[in-house]
């Protein structure tokens, strides 16, 4: 094993020489940004959203700035070799734009030293490699307002993607609110098992149709729920990573919207003036890293003041989503009275709060 | 009276058998290339940088060869296994689910040991791998030779019960304990080394995998040319009624083929959860299984003519990632090309099974 290891060493090591000699040569060019997405540029949800990013840098950058990427690169082998030939391409900044690039960017980022990393939602950092991600369940807090004061039948809908912190922080954030404003709210829960796969998610929407819900939340990506929501006439839905405004003004409502562009000007920026370090960050709607998309006509108007009051406080940090009293989905306390939850317990949220039925499945 | 005809051949010109994959592959290239200047790339860029880049470009060929023979390996792996019961009229459609489950048993055998250092971990778990595709493959050829069943049908049917099991073990039973509840399991390329299949010689791309495919073809070149099994496979599939005349056991027939296309798709999958892969994932399958059925065929369904359509195929998969890196080609062109491939070689056997004749023929005789 030694030996083998020394091998692998020195391979990285000639690798990361090639890599930096590279890296030199491009001294006087623009500066090459690429990134490696999970789904197709056109999915309407997540790698819509960081496509449009993408191309907000090229805009706001000119000639100084060429921008490369991949599409539908499955998360695993594959993606250590897209990211290779993307940084042996001449790269100088790599976004990594799904949860399932994490190893795949620590190695490669180890084999190019000179080559910044960003990689999305993940928690490997290293000198090269900084991590960045959305608190997407602040959005959740503001959907769960109107999909609770919504609902005529009390039963919300959710579709989850996987049983992951990120996702069943999400349903709490929504389940949390939606409660507050009507008591009788019940959530149900339908895994897709999938990030983006319209007859899967439009199979979710309908089952959950069927089972009594007026008001679908989804955290997958495509527009195929709201489809479904269309065709069963009353029923409301959200618009999720990207506005999916197409569906406006009914049965989409509002959205959550993922906005990366400035994160990714800002990085890029950082790259140019030299000035990258390596660092992890957590945004929000303060920060303008998520976005409320339009809350249309359909929504009454003292609902939609609720909301955007919500996302007001939210955004100013005067309140925070999970404040306690808060207790586990089995009774126990979680949050003291005004207490509030801390990020190292929310990233690693694997518990529904007091009040969600089911369980999370493993 | 049409001018060209086609007369069927009273066997397969073996010529044409041999020369159709060429005309595919430059069928391909043609239609591929209309298809590229149709999207606005010029069409010699665009071919270029998908079957001579990756080979010989001073930029990306030193990493891309040995990376042809990484992608290669598991299609050459599972495709000899199928070819063996296609040439014998057995349909495994499945070996996508046989590939999850060698990974996933095999992984799990070595996961029951971690941290241990012993070297007899890696061994365990490549027979554990051939062991898990194997026993899922036995579900529908126990299913056939008992009950009649359908082989293509429940082979199929398991890929998804595969699927759903991988995606229970990611986020349950062999999730990472260290990885903040995030599924998948540990890594064992990178933080396990007695469970790791690295490459064997630095910038090769040569793992166990590859290895263990280069010898898979020849094993299977000997069965089928030297050994009564091999014969038996070939009556089977050329006249079914005079194997059974021979003596030929359809049901061991079953048993084998299936059983030996499901452990080699076991062993690819846990070479690949050991190696490029590193870790079960949800999203731990990305296709071999089926794109080996093409492989196969593509191959001729025989040993060589699978290694070599197997390097052909990643070549295609690593020069579309380059098109798409360096050019902006969508993925989906990518792999309608990848589609022509297949299409054309199916189309292209009309010569091989028919002669074409031009002209009256009454004038012809």
């Amino acid at each position: 094993m030694k030996l083998v290891t020394k091998l692998m060493t020195g391979a990285a090591l000639a690798v990361g020489l090639a890599g930096a000699a590279h890296a030199e040569s491009h001294g006087g060019d623009p500066v090459k940004a690429g990134f490696i997405y999970v789904g197709p540029v056109g999915d309407g949800g997540w790698t819509y959203e960081h496509d449009q990013a993408r191309q907000a840098v090229e805009e706001e950058f000119g000639d100084a700035v060429e921008t490369v990427y991949q599409e539908s690169v499955p998360e695993g082998a594959d993606a250590e070799r897209a990211i290779t030939q993307m940084a042996l391409s001449g790269a100088d900044i790599i976004f990594t734009t799904s949860f399932g690039y994490m190893d795949p960017t620590i190695a490669v980022a180890e084999k190019f030293p000179d080559v910044k990393f960003e990689h999305a939602t993940g928690y490997k950092t290293a000198d090269n490699v900084s991590t960045y991600s959305a608190r997407f369940y602040e959005g959740r807090a503001v959907q769960g307002t109107i999909a609770g004061e919504l609902t005529e039948s009390n039963i919300i809908g959710y579709i989850g993607s996987f049983p992951i912190p990120e996702v069943i922080r999400g349903i709490n954030a929504a389940y949390i609110h939606a409660k507050k404003v009507n008591p009788d709210v019940e959530f149900k829960i339908v895994w897709a098992y999938t990030w983006f796969d319209p007859a899967k998610e439009a199979d979710a929407a309908t089952a959950l149709i069927e089972q009594g819900a007026d008001v679908i939340l989804q955290h997958t990506d495509s527009t195929a729920p709201q489809a479904a929501a269309q065709e069963a006439g009353n029923v409301y839905t959200f618009g999720q990573a990207s506005d999916m405004a197409e569906y406006a003004p009914k049965p989409r409502v509002s959205s959550i919207i993922d906005n990366w562009a400035p994160y990714y000007i800002d990085r890029v920026k950082a790259v140019m003036d030299g000035t990258w370090e390596s660092q992890s960050v957590w945004q929000g709607i303060g920060d303008g890293m998520v976005e409320i998309g339009e809350i249309t006509d359909a929504v009454p108007e003292d609902v939609k003041a609720d909301a955007l009051a919500i996302k007001e406080s939210i955004a100013s940090g005067e309140y925070h989503p999970f404040t306690g009293p808060l207790n586990k989905q089995d009774g126990t306390p979680w949050l003291a009275e005004g207490e509030v939850a801390d990020d190292a317990t929310l990233a690693e949220m694997l518990f529904y709060v007091e009040g969600i039925e089911g369980e999370i499945p493993n | 009276m049409s001018l060209v005809r086609l007369e069927k051949r009273p066997a397969p010109s073996r010529l044409f058998s041999g020369l159709t994959p060429l005309m595919a592959v430059i069928a391909t290239m043609v239609a591929g290339g209309i298809l590229f200047a149709f999207l606005g790339f010029d069409p010699l860029v665009a071919i270029r940088t998908i079957f001579w880049d990756p080979l010989f470009d001073p930029q990306f060929g030193p990493y891309s060869r040995p990376q042809l023979l990484v992608k290669a390996g598991p299609l050459i792996l599972i495709a000899t296994g199928l070819a063996l019961g296609f040439r014998a009229g057995i349909w495994n459609i499945g070996a996508e689910g046989q590939y999850i489950m060698g990974a996933v048993v095999g992984a799990g055998v070595g996961l029951a040991f971690y941290p241990s250092e012993s070297p007899l971990i890696f061994p365990l778990m490549v027979v554990s791998g051939a062991l898990g595709g194997w026993a899922w493959a036995m579900i529908p050829a126990i299913l056939k030779t008992r009950f009649g069943t359908n082989e293509i049908l429940v082979s199929l049917m398991l890929v998804y019960v595969a699927e759903n099991i991988l995606a229970s073990v990611s986020s349950g039973l062999l999730r990472n304990p260290e990885g903040r509840g995030f599924p998948g399991s540990r890594n064992l390329a990178r933080d396990y080394p007695a469970a790791s299949n690295p490459e064997l010689i630095a910038g090769t791309g040569m793992h166990w995998g590859v290895v263990a495919a280069f010898i898979v073809v020849i094993l299977t070149y000997v069965l089928m040319t030297r050994h009564r099994m091999g014969y038996s496979i070939r009556l089977a599939g050329e006249a079914p009624r005079a194997a059974r005349f021979a003596g030929v056991s359809p049901a061991r027939l079953i048993l084998f083929c299936l059983g030996t296309a499901g452990a080699l798709a076991g062993l690819a999958g846990l070479f690949e959860v050991t190696g490029p892969a590193g870790q079960i994932t949800i999203d731990f399958n990305t296709g071999y299984g089926f794109t080996a059925i093409i492989v196969a065929f593509l191959g001729r369904l025989h040993p060589v003519g699978i290694l070599l359509a197997g390097l052909l195929m990643a070549l295609t998969y690593i020069g579309g990632e380059l098109a798409q890196l360096m050019l902006g080609m969508p993925a989906a062109a990518i792999q309608l090309f990848q589609g022509m491939l297949l299409f054309f070689l199916l189309a292209m056997d009309v010569f091989a099974n028919y002669r074409i004749r031009i002209g009256n023929p009454e004038v012809a005789k």
